[in-house]
């Protein structure tokens, strides 16, 4: 059985003293040998002011993530990082970001956005970083990066006069001038191939930048070839897709692909059912998250801890000025749910604000 | 005599002002609807833009489409402020705080104009004053 414990310990040290809340987070958690755990950060939207000036807010998000991701014990096998490090996608942006995420005790696995992508087509991050997609294994559980950004050609390659004016098109989230995401037809024929050599019993996890689902289009929550990629995965008896992008708690079950997003440590987005003027596809056993407080600036932003040892994905959220969440796949259900919170009982997830 | 045929002449007058006044036709409404449009187009550019702030943060950046801005509940008690307070109270402290630049004044055209859109964009939805 699990044994429960701190899976952060106590901070004690002055060093991070400037970032971190007074109590350290706690994330009690269940522990095994067969483990196979990781810290996922996203979304930091790293702003350049102007010269080595940033807006300070989404710094101090990605800081305090990192420094408390490697307070991390037992450590995690890795951390990932999942797109949207800068906001333009600018050399001085993604180099700072890249500073900030050096910080951490381990190289992190990196996920492509559309805000690291749209100046120069993702040149200068895969320079930093390396390749746009890949996948790896850990402890018998194979995981996939893809690179779920991208958009039609004629949008890419034809449409705007300069990397700049693509960039500030893509970057405004409900901005009519952008383009639904895809994963395209290249990767998915490199998703099939890297797929081939693998048993349907092994455990897979995808991580994107965008919902390898469709739930709102006019956000761009939404990703065109969805269905195609979703019947690549189909035949995998545990596989599990993580995205961010959507800066807000959101999962969903569709046929045996199981989805999770993950938090930004930038800010929070509101659920696109507040916007009186759209309909919302939200998942309907996504018990959304409450309303953030304004005048914290670090209210409805986090990062997460998750683990895979069943094959299926269990995310503790660290929630700041709220009580942490946690969604972990129900075996009997057969989809992820809040251990706390029903969406039948609309329980109200958090009562702060 | 003098007064009643005076008297008689403002009332005409007034009746004929009235009766002019209340007469408005299709340019008319036509011309008020886009001056409204105009007004709420500027708003939105103002939220897409950075120049409300210092920092080249901008309103759509955290509300996409303006969501999130609940129009129809001001005024309201705003826990923070610590008393019923009105929108252009709240639109402040988001200039001044996630923006890191300069409060309006409530009847600065720029604040009218970011007005104009976040209601253009709750069209259609019940006022609620005071629902938090
Ligand atoms: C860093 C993210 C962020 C930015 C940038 C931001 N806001 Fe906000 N704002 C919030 C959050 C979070 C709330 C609380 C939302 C809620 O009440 O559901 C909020 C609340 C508000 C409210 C009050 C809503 C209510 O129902 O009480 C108004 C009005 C508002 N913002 C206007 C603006 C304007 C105008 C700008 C640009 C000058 C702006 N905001 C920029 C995060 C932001």
């Amino acid at each position: 059985m699990t044994n429960r414990r701190n899976f952060i310990k106590a901070a004690t040290s002055g060093l991070i003293a400037g970032v971190l809340p007074v109590s350290v987070v706690k994330l009690a958690f269940g522990s095994s040998d067969q483990d196979v755990t990781f810290a996922y950060i996203s979304d930091s939207h790293i702003q350049q002011i102007k010269g080595n000036k940033f807006v300070r807010n989404w710094d101090q998000g990605l800081k305090k993530a990192v420094a408390e991701a490697n307070l991390l014990d037992p450590k995690p096998d890795f951390v990932i990082f999942g797109g949207d490090l800068a906001q333009l996608g600018s050399k001085p942006e993604l180099d700072h970001g890249a500073e900030l995420l050096s910080a951490l005790n381990s190289k992190p696995y990196m996920v492509m956005g559309e805000h690291d992508y749209y100046l120069d087509l993702g040149d200068y991050w895969s320079d930093l970083f390396g390749d746009k997609y890949y996948s790896f294994d850990v402890k018998g559980v194979h995981f996939v990066v893809l690179n779920s950004i991208l958009t039609y050609d004629e949008w890419t390659y034809d449409r705007w006069e300069s990397g700049e004016r693509r960039m500030n098109e893509m970057a405004g989230l409900d901005n009519p001038n952008g383009s639904p995401f895809m994963v395209g037809e290249r990767q998915r024929k490199w998703l099939a191939k890297d797929l081939a050599n693998v048993s349907h019993d092994t455990p897979v996890v995808v991580f994107s930048h965008s919902p390898i689902q469709k739930i709102y289009k006019g956000w761009n929550f939404w990703t065109e070839d969805a269905e195609e990629v979703q019947a690549i995965l189909a035949p995998f008896n545990k596989v599990n897709v993580m995205y961010g992008h959507v800066h807000q708690i959101q999962y969903n079950q569709i046929g045996n692909i199981a989805f999770n997003s993950v938090m930004a440590t930038a800010w929070p987005w509101p659920y696109p059912s507040s916007y009186a003027q759209a309909e919302s596809h939200m998942p309907v056993m996504t018990v959304e998250m409450n309303r953030a407080d304004p005048f914290n600036e670090r209210d409805a932003t986090g990062w997460q801890l998750v683990d895979v040892h069943s094959g299926r994905v269990d995310v503790n959220f660290n929630l700041y000025g709220n009580s942490n969440r946690r969604v972990k796949f129900n075996e009997k259900k057969g989809h992820p749910e809040d251990v706390q919170h029903s969406p039948h009982a609309r329980t109200e997830a958090q009562k702060h604000y | 005599m003098k007064l009643i045929k005076s008297l008689t002449v403002s009332l005409t007058l007034i009746l004929a002002g009235f009766v002019h006044a209340d007469e408005f036709d299709k340019d008319d409404l036509d011309r008020w609807t886009q001056q409204f449009n105009d007004v709420a187009a500027e708003g939105r550019r103002l939220w897409t833009s950075p120049e409300l702030g210092s920092n080249g943060v901008t309103c759509a950046q955290c509300h996409p489409n303006s969501a999130n801005t609940h129009m129809e509940t001001y005024p309201k008690f705003q826990k923070q402020i610590g008393r019923v307070s009105m929108m252009w109270e709240m639109i402040n402290w988001c200039i001044r705080n996630p923006l890191e630049g300069m409060p309006l004044d409530a009847d600065d055209p720029e604040m009218i104009a970011i007005h104009a859109y976040l209601a253009k964009e709750r069209s259609g939805v019940a006022i609620a004053p005071g629902k938090h």
